[in-house]
């Protein structure tokens, strides 16, 4: 299994870095399809964004990491941050978008989108921090 | 990437074009000019996303601050979209049906509202 890792200074200025890092070794052989590539960018930064602003106030000077695990059907990403951590299920519902009240909510999506576009997602605290684990499926390499 | 924002009128309709990756370090410039509009009467937006090839939550957050402060003045706020990975982003959301979203300028303008 390779793994690659990344460490960035907590500001979401460096979102459009990791989008890149991420993207390209999810590229690697045999490389995600562009679609499933165009669903880890978004997740990827939706659930750096949160990292980086929940761990910003807590330890600035110090990095968010972001590890890449290449397995041989599984891309896995880890995002881990100093932030206190949070529970994915006590999130506040969206109004349903045929709702008017909906337009009262300009945030709240990061969560469901991240969700909806990986294969599987934990939220997990990790000693003085919380760790983001995505995984999304890779394409069965064919046989030499 | 920096957003370019050149804006245009087409038939009554103040037309913004967005260019490059939307997400919550670029977002603030385009709720900032779509705010500035409404505030100066403004209500009658489309925002042209053809160029835009990345949107992430912020950035949808933003279009739909827009769009609720433009039909609170009796205006609205439509979108003009062909890209199907960024419309992929507005059916994850349910946000499609939010938004009338059409393949041009003119499309979005003629169509009936959401």
């Amino acid at each position: 299994m390779a793994e690659i890792v990344l460490e960035i200074p907590p500001r979401l200025d460096y979102l459009a870095v990791v989008r890149l890092v991420v993207a390209t070794a999810a590229a690697l052989d045999p490389p995600l399809p562009d679609s499933r590539l165009d669903d880890l960018r978004l997740a990827v930064t939706e659930a750096c964004s949160n990292a980086i602003k929940a761990h910003r106030p807590e330890a600035a000077d110090e990095p968010v990491v972001i590890s890449c695990h290449l397995d041989d059907d599984l891309f896995r990403v880890e995002i881990r941050d100093r932030g206190p951590g949070f529970d994915p299920d006590a999130l506040t519902r969206l109004p349903d978008p045929s709702d008017p009240n909906r337009l009262q909510h300009e945030s709240g999506l990061g969560i469901p989108l991240i969700k909806v576009l990986t294969d599987d997602v934990t939220f997990e605290p990790a000693g003085d921090g919380t760790i983001v684990s995505m995984t999304l499926k890779r394409p069965t390499a064919p046989p030499v | 990437m920096e957003l370019e924002i050149p804006d245009t009128d087409v038939a009554g309709w103040t037309v913004v074009a967005a260019s490059g990756e939307i997400d919550v370090a670029t977002a603030p410039a385009l709720r900032d000019r779509l705010a500035d509009l409404v505030e100066a009467g403004a209500t009658r937006l489309v925002v042209d996303l053809e160029d835009v090839d990345f949107i992430d939550s912020t950035g949808l957050g933003v279009l739909v601050g827009g769009v609720r402060r433009a039909r609170a003045e009796d205006g609205d706020l439509r979108l003009v979209c062909t890209n199907a990975r960024i419309l992929k982003v507005f059916q994850a959301t349910g946000l499609d049906e939010v938004f009338t979203i059409g393949p041009t300028v003119d499309d979005a303008v003629a169509a009936e509202a959401q």
